[in-house]
């Protein structure tokens, strides 16, 4: 499945975008997003607070229980943006 | 119609093309978005959009039919820049355009809030000492959710 990232997300992946093949046992997108934070580094910070994070299937919102399956694009990203309110660890 | 382009665009120019050769509009109503050269007491010296582009379109798309559900709209026109921009710049513009004033206004109105709750745009700020993500707004989701609570029908 490819996975995409924004905004902040991206930073701390380290990568926009990238191809990765989980294990069966990864079906939602709550547990994608448990075995990319088992991956560490950027990606252990990125998704540990998933409050701040938001996420997309084939460029639907959809919930975190969502299913995920191979072929499916899967973007993670910030809430959406009109104003402003800095995030401190954002820098 | 949609359109998301790095562009500036002529809000003159927009608006004319907006009803030109439809006599049953009687109102047109628009909402032009600037970037502000300061937030939050700091100074902005720019400001970068980034978005989803295979999902953008999707989304403004559900926007605008959900306004032409709600309410008896001639034309509807959303410009949503990205990329780069500096105070005084032109981000985005919302035109719509209706028999009535009362429809074209509080749908300009509806589409301004819900593109900045629904629209996948994000917004990084360049300030004198770095730069930073934008957090979303509670403000902007309260703006929102004036619109669900909403009888459409008591709008016309």
């Amino acid at each position: 499945m490819k996975i995409i990232y924004f905004a902040w997300l991206r930073e701390k992946a380290g990568v926009s975008e990238e191809e990765v093949n989980p294990p069966e046992s990864v079906s939602t997108v709550e547990e994608l997003m448990d075995w990319l934070k088992g991956r560490g580094g950027g990606y252990a910070e990125a998704f540990g607070d998933r409050s701040t994070v938001r996420c997309a299937v084939n460029q639907e919102y959809v919930n975190f229980d969502h299913s995920v399956a191979a072929g499916d694009e899967i973007a993670f990203f910030p809430p959406v943006t009109g104003g402003r309110q800095n995030i401190e660890d954002s820098k | 119609m949609i359109r998301v382009q790095a562009e500036d665009f002529d809000v003159g120019r927009e608006l004319e093309a907006l009803s030109k050769g439809n006599l049953g509009v009687g109102g047109v109503s628009c909402f032009v978005g600037l970037v502000r050269d300061r937030a939050g007491g700091e100074a902005i010296e720019a400001m970068t959009l980034e978005h989803y582009p295979e999902m953008t379109e999707r989304a403004l798309a559900g926007i605008e039919a959900e306004a032409r559900e709600r309410w008896a709209l001639e034309e509807i026109l959303i410009i949503h820049r990205y990329g780069r921009l500096q105070p005084g710049d032109r981000i985005v513009m919302v035109a719509t355009a209706s028999a009535h004033r009362e429809a074209a206004i509080e749908a300009c109105h509806f589409l301004i809030d819900w593109l900045k709750t629904k629209a996948p745009f994000w917004k990084r700020e360049e300030t004198p000492t770095g730069g930073q993500w934008v957090d979303a707004r509670t403000s902007d989701d309260k703006a929102a959710g004036r619109w669900v609570e909403k009888d459409p029908d008591a709008a016309e």
